[in-house]
């Protein structure tokens, strides 16, 4: 399949295949990260989409915002439910069922719960089994259609309603669980995370994942005003932020061969990002600075992968 | 209505029949767009949440004579008001403006 | 090589009944199956693996990671129009419990074999009944099977059933764990595989397709959502009638008739003995004995588990005195622990029927039910008479419980 090519805005087609009218909060970005993915996949696509906020708002019954076929059917087997549906589609072109040509595209939409913790198991099996789907985690990092739980994605020191700030215990105790490392280890094609306050880059990325022959993974930040706490203009900036600060390093990996696609030439401190967000309000001075710590090994590592200062040094 | 009308389960058959739940009456911010300032980078278009601008093909003179092709348009019907469109626009065309009812 | 001339050829052949299973499905051309190994049906997904490396089927096969993966698998397959399969037992029929459900309620016409076997804790791999019995009310027909002849006929039927357009429910076809998957039984088989494909004719449902786009799965609030539940009530029933069609459907194409209650020497009986899967056999020889006593009994068979024949039931049993129920699982804490017995009586008091059931429950854990044990139950019934149905459960064979 070829590929899209996406230089700049007017590659992007007009025609909205997300309808409005969906419950999303106001200046929700997976909102923004639906349009863009329709837009890069175009009609012919089915979507697999996991429970969460992005499935129970779009699909209230009797109203749908999606102009694709879409099913769901669990919370942790979207995975799963794709491989069938790959599967089906490989099998009735071959008996003659389904014309051959049409090669309709599989995409699985799944959120941080869906995929780091419940997901993990038929994401993994759906990797190895090398199915042509490829799987886009919109990750707001924390379980937020159940009203804000930690999940895997959850940042360090981070509040949720189950990990509050308090006397006693800190937030989240634990770093963010490496999930594209873990799925760059399954060997696939091409992984990549991005950020949708840089939407090109993104759509990019969207759409040498749906080109490769085998299975994809994007993995998407996407800034959540009710979970973390911020006012809803605020989502795209907060994203660059993430960029800004290297709390978030948009990368790709296409057949091994890892680069990184942001580079940030000066770098924020963390403080920057973590102030305008009501989830790490509260957190102490040594607290944030273990924060940036953890941020800076990790700058290092990528830098040293890379071999080359491609997230450059803390300047503010 | 009765159990035998509804397509069997649960299944939705019209797509995009969304557009009969009009969520702009969610607002209490509603954005306007500064069509003079506007420079139809289109970034706002983009990072809509609810793709309710609309790239419209009615040109557009300016006062200062600027002939555009095109216009961006909001879809008060579905605007939530958030704000992020008044937030990243890069030349400060769309101001957020109490909704008055 | 012998055959049988019924309205087609049919080729008598020597298989176990999981083997049946499997091929049963390559003749109805299935097209993807999901494939996880679980004792004791992995002998079905075996024999697939092996006939579609040969190349006499073409299906995909999905070596899924899970059996939760396997349904959810089958279930992305089934909407987008395939014909579908998999089988399981015991601990991964319970791992996939939750999609057994969201299976039907999104009318997914699956097919799936069980070949039964006992619930952990503790661990065990022999035949019980508790692993379908803990799925009963996922609204999935449920065939109950007694011999690889009807294993290998009641998968065609399966598919005849659940893509009837008025039906389209998932449905499980099984039988007994190690007692029947593993041993091997003569039946017949049919030759020409494109006249068991011509019963089961390809027809269009609604499906994933991007030229026609459609929303599956939605979220459904207390505002509509029961109404969607009530069609799957009523095609539950409905199914019932198309059953019995694809029933004689059946007969005249393949020679076998059945019914959704089997009887045997019923007519003159003042005492029936009921039960289901594979000890059937068992009990006719019982029956045949106790005749030879002198005693009036017959034998019950339920084919038919959901829906439940409630009128068939009543017919076979209403000219008795007593029935004898025999379940082969556990509903703890019930006021009859036998989950068949529970529905019977259910059942016989709805239609005002005044016969006495007493329920026995046997052949937990893998613990055999023989010839012997039929008649020791038959025994002890009239010994204790109406103390028997007093009782409600009576646990047959377990050391240190004596109801004497």
């Amino acid at each position: 399949m070829s590929e899209l090519r996406i230089r700049g805005v007017r590659d992007l087609p007009r025609e909205e295949l997300f309808a409005p009218g969906h419950g999303l909060c106001a200046g929700c970005t997976a909102g923004t990260v639906v349009r863009h993915l329709l837009k890069v996949t175009g009609r012919n696509t089915v979507i697999v989409n996991a429970t969460g906020c992005v499935e129970v708002s779009t699909t209230m019954y009797p109203y749908t915002s999606w102009r694709v076929p879409w099913i769901h059917v669990a919370f942790e087997n979207a995975a799963a439910v794709a491989s069938g549906i790959d599967a089906a589609f490989r099998v009735l072109a071959r008996k003659g069922l389904v014309d051959p040509s049409r090669e309709i595209k599989i995409v699985v939409l799944a959120g941080d719960g869906g995929t780091y913790d419940i997901g993990l198991q038929s994401l993994s099996g759906m990797l190895e089994r090398g199915h042509k789907v490829m799987y886009v985690l919109y990750d707001n990092e924390a379980y937020m259609n159940t009203g804000i739980q930690r999940s895997g994605s959850t940042p360090l020191h981070s509040w949720t309603t189950t990990t509050p700030i308090g006397k006693v215990l800190r937030g989240k105790l634990q770093v963010k669980k490496p999930i594209t490392d873990i799925v760059a280890a399954h060997r696939i094609p091409y992984v990549a995370t991005a950020n949708i306050a840089y939407p090109i880059d993104m759509d990019q990325k969207l759409a040498r994942g749906l080109a490769v022959d085998g299975p994809s993974f994007i993995h998407i930040l996407q800034p959540c005003p009710t979970g973390w706490r911020f006012d809803p203009r605020y989502g795209i900036k907060i994203g660059k932020l993430a960029i800004e600060t290297a709390m978030w390093v948009n990368w790709e990996m296409m057949e091994g061969d890892f680069r990184v696609t942001t580079r940030v030439p000066r770098r924020k401190h963390v403080k920057h990002y973590l102030t305008l967000q009501g989830r790490f309000k509260g957190l102490t001075e040594e607290e944030i600075e273990e924060i940036q710590r953890h941020v800076d090994m990790e700058v290092e590592r990528i830098n040293r992968i890379v071999g080359e200062e491609v997230i450059g040094p803390l300047v503010e | 209505m009765s159990w035998r009308e509804l397509p069997i389960g649960g299944m939705i058959v019209e797509p995009g029949n969304s557009i009969a739940r009009k969520t702009g009456d969610w607002r209490v911010f509603r954005p306007i767009i500064d069509q003079d300032l506007c420079t139809r980078c289109l970034i706002c278009w983009m990072y809509c949440p609810d793709g309710v601008i609309k790239v419209v093909d009615t040109p557009y003179r300016t006062s200062k004579g600027r002939v555009w092709s095109f216009t961006l348009e909001i879809d008060y019907d579905y605007c939530k008001g958030c704000g992020i469109c008044a937030e990243e626009c890069p030349v400060k065309a769309i101001s957020m403006v109490e909704e008055v009812r | 090589m012998e055959t049988l001339e019924s309205p087609i050829r049919q080729v008598r052949v020597v298989l176990n009944s999981n083997y049946a299973v499997a091929y049963a499905v390559r003749d109805v051309d299935v097209d993807v199956i999901a494939t996880y190994p679980i004792t004791p049906q992995t002998g079905v997904v075996e024999k697939l693996a092996e006939m579609i490396a040969e190349g006499e089927l073409d299906a995909e096969m999905i070596h899924v990671e899970s059996e939760h993966s396997a349904l959810s698998a089958i279930i992305g397959a089934s909407a987008t129009g395939a014909r579908v399969f998999t089988a399981t037992a015991s601990q991964g029929l319970e791992f996939m419990h939750e999609v057994l459900h969201i299976a039907s309620g999104m009318r997914l016409p699956l097919v799936m074999s069980v070949a039964t076997r006992a619930i952990s804790a503790p661990i065990n791999i022999w035949c019980d009944y508790s692993d379908l019995m803990n799925v009963r009310d996922s609204s999935w027909i449920t065939f109950i099977a007694s011999t690889a002849q009807e294993v290998y006929d009641t998968i065609i039927e399966a598919y005849m059933v659940a893509e009837d357009p008025r039906v389209l429910l998932p449905v499980i076809v099984a039988y007994d764990g190690f007692w029947m998957s593993h041993t091997y039984e003569p039946l017949y088989v049919v030759d020409d595989r494109s006249y068991v494909r011509s019963l089961v004719p390809r027809r269009d449902r609604v499906k994933l397709d991007p030229l026609k786009p459609v929303t599956m799965g939605s979220i459904v609030g207390p505002d509509w959502f029961y109404e969607i539940k009530y069609q799957q009530v009523e095609a539950m029933k409905e199914a019932y009638d198309i059953i019995r069609d694809r029933d004689r459907d059946v007969g005249k194409a393949l020679g076998r008739w059945y019914e959704p209650v089997e009887t045997y020497n019923i007519d003159d009986a003042e005492i029936a003995i009921l039960t289901y899967g594979g000890i059937y056999g068992s009990l006719l020889e019982s029956v045949d004995k106790l005749r030879a006593k002198g005693y009036r009994v017959g034998a019950i068979r339920l084919r038919l588990w959901r829906p439940f024949p409630v009128n068939e039931l009543y017919k076979a049993v209403k000219g008795l005195s007593t029935l004898i129920v025999v379940d082969r699982a556990i509903s703890y804490g019930a006021s009859v622990a036998g989950p068949v017995a529970l529905e019977v009586i259910a059942t016989l008091h709805r239609m005002g029927a005044g016969l006495d059931v007493v329920n026995y429950v046997a052949g937990i854990g893998g613990r055999p039910i023989t010839e012997r044990d039929f008649e020791g139950m038959f025994e002890l019934t009239l010994k204790l008479s109406r103390k028997a149905r007093e009782l409600g459960t009576l646990y047959w064979g377990v050391r240190g419980v004596s109801y004497e």
